[in-house]
């Protein structure tokens, strides 16, 4: 199969008060075309952090230290800013968790396609007008003529998620990031944005990086899953795979913590503890703390874990499979 | 539906405030009056007429001096104060527009590249910093006195003395939006630093400049009529108001309305544009909307 996007060994900073500290530890895994792959973890693990790296659209003070990003077999990290403007949009397109804020409010949802299309399509105004209304039908919008001269604030938030959605695959890319794009969205019209998002996946042809924290999300969407933690992939695999046979305790506590309404006894396992702040230092396993089983091994408190295949195409960082 | 201008909706709601709506007629009857100076008075603002001198005006229509003609009576070198004020008003306006025009113009362009880049911030700022170290006045009088005492020279000491003000609260405008996530949404879709800034940022600091200018509108007439009142406006002959103010000094006991009049056109018009640059913040400013 072919990789869309290739992340090899990344390590990315981001400096506080002039130190530096490591929010992405050694992250590496890749995205074929026509296959979503969902990255998971709690809030501050680093998922969002690695679309920015993607995107090349890191706030100041975060930095790529090391690795490479391969899009389409062109190395991002290696691109100077104006080659890495070119990409955007254009080969790569990202949709934003807030629907309500990602239009400008003043301009017509009309000229914001428009302007996208013209841009990366490089056609006159009256086919660009074509092509957005072809679009907005793509992504299930109805009357999209009416909607191409409304403005954002005409639109609920759903009906905004597919504009967003329409905007990005306009311009055809290879890669569309979506970071936690149904998060904001209640929840049946989280169901229509998702289904649109798998429909979609097979006649754009392209390889969809989904952010989400919502483990039911991913059993919806991905077809494989990369698990976060602290800025670490502690385990990577096929979401049967991942949802079947977890292996790593941090997956295991994941799913436990998911409330299962067919039992009799309605009961959610959280995961002891709290999630380690990045300037915390923490030796070994960074989840040593809150892992039920560090005890069994001397390995979690001394040394970081690698990354062991424990089955095809099935990834586990973690001493107890060594 | 049909589609409508921000302005024009702003615009809309401005009319259905009275106060607002009466400042705004006053303005376009002085507009009307100022441009169309020729057609309402038969006078010439600057020829003399000796034996004129100092004749009330229709406050004092029993006293035998009163000329009907002169219905604002006249100075001491017997020129009509009614033309005076009309020529005179139109300097003054035309000193408020183009010097306020042009504070903007470089107002924005230094506020958006200080807001919008960091490494340009200080250095911008900081020169911006030292302009507002001067009392405005002195700074004006400063530019006047290197560049020589003619109506050019000021409107340029004018402009010059906006541009801070401006650049620092457009700045601020600035640095807001390019926090919204429709800036990070359209860096992401592949747009230049210049598109972002031309398009998007500038069209949602809009609002704001245009109240900035209304304001600015109305110390900037004030600002022509200081300089000239000190002597480093327009120079005499030519009507101002702040120098019809300053000539009128010496009469002061005598005859009174010759400060009083280019008074009461200077804080008509300076109240106006101050009340209508208000109105428009109440409208177009978000935060402020209940």
């Amino acid at each position: 199969m072919e990789k869309v996007l290739d992340i090899q060994n990344l390590h990315a900073t981001f400096s506080i008060q002039k130190k530096d500290y490591e929010v992405l530890h050694d992250i590496s895994f890749s995205v074929n075309r026509n296959e979503t792959v969902c990255v998971v973890g709690e809030s501050g693990c680093g998922k969002s952090v690695t679309t920015l790296c993607i995107m090349q659209l890191l706030p100041n003070n975060g930095k790529i230290k090391s690795g490479s990003i391969y899009l389409d077999g062109t190395d991002l990290t290696k691109l100077s800013k104006k080659e890495v403007r070119k990409f955007r949009g254009k080969k790569m397109g990202m949709i934003f968790q807030e629907p309500m804020t990602a239009l400008n409010p003043l301009l017509t949802i009309g000229y914001q396609m428009r302007e996208n299309i013209i841009n990366h399509r490089g056609v006159a105004k009256k086919d660009a007008d074509k092509m957005a209304i072809e679009y907005l039908e793509k992504v299930g919008i109805a009357n999209p003529d009416k909607r191409l001269k409304q403005y954002p604030f005409q639109l609920s938030g759903g009906l905004r998620q597919r504009v967003l959605i329409a905007m990005v695959l306009s311009a055809q890319p290879s890669l569309l990031i979506a970071d936690e794009p149904t998060t904001a969205l209640d929840v049946t019209i989280q169901k229509q944005v998702l289904s649109l998002l798998n429909d979609l996946k097979k006649d754009m042809n392209a390889g969809i990086l989904f952010i989400t924290h919502d483990l039911g999300v991913v059993a919806e969407i991905a077809d494989r899953v990369v698990v976060l933690y602290a800025g670490r992939k502690v385990e990577e695999g096929t979401t049967k795979q991942i949802f079947k046979n977890p292996q790593h305790p941090y997956t295991i506590g994941l799913m436990n913590a998911v409330p299962n309404v067919d039992l009799d006894e309605f009961v959610i396992q959280p995961i002891p503890g709290t999630f380690p702040n990045i300037t915390e230092h923490i030796d070994g396993c960074r989840f040593n703390p809150r892992c039920p089983r560090a005890h069994e091994c001397a390995k979690c408190f001394v040394s970081a874990p690698q990354m062991i295949e424990v089955e095809p195409g099935h990834f586990v960082s973690c001493h107890l499979h060594g | 539906m049909k589609r409508e201008n921000q302005v024009v909706v702003a615009f809309r709601k401005l009319l259905k405030n009275k106060l607002a709506t009466f400042c705004f007629i006053l303005v376009i009857i002085e507009l009307i009056l100022l441009i169309g100076a020729p057609l309402f008075t038969k006078f010439d603002p600057i020829e003399m007429n000796t034996i004129d001198r100092l004749r009330p005006g229709f406050w004092a229509a029993s006293d035998p001096r009163y000329l009907p003609e002169h219905w604002l009576g006249t100075d001491e070198l017997g020129r009509d104060i009614w033309a005076r004020i009309l020529y005179g008003g139109r300097i003054s306006i035309s000193v408020g527009f183009i010097s306020t025009a042009v504070g903007i113009t470089f107002g924005t362009i230094f506020g958006m590249l200080a807001g919008y880049y960091k490494k340009l911030d200080n250095i911008i700022m900081r020169i911006m910093d030292v302009f507002f170290t001067f009392p405005g006045t002195l700074l004006a009088m400063l530019i006047v006195a290197m560049l020589g005492i003619d109506v050019k020279n000021a409107t340029i000491a004018i402009s010059i003395w906006s541009i801070p003000s401006f650049a620092r609260m457009i700045r601020g405008r600035v640095l807001q939006i390019k926090e919204e996530e429709y800036i990070t949404a359209i860096r992401s879709l592949g747009a230049t630093d210049f598109w972002i800034l031309s398009k998007h940022v500038l069209k949602n600091a809009l609002p704001t400049i245009i109240v900035i200018a209304t304001m600015r509108m109305a110390s900037s007439i004030l600002s022509i009529a200081t300089l000239s009142y000190l002597g480093l406006g327009v120079p005499q002959p030519t009507p101002e108001w702040g120098g019809m103010i300053s000539s009128a000094k010496t009469y002061m006991y005598d005859a009174p309305y010759l400060i009083v009049i280019p008074g009461i056109a200077i804080v008509i018009t300076v109240i106006c544009f101050n009340i209508l640059g208000d109105k428009l913040r109440d409208i177009l400013d978000p935060s402020l909307k209940d």
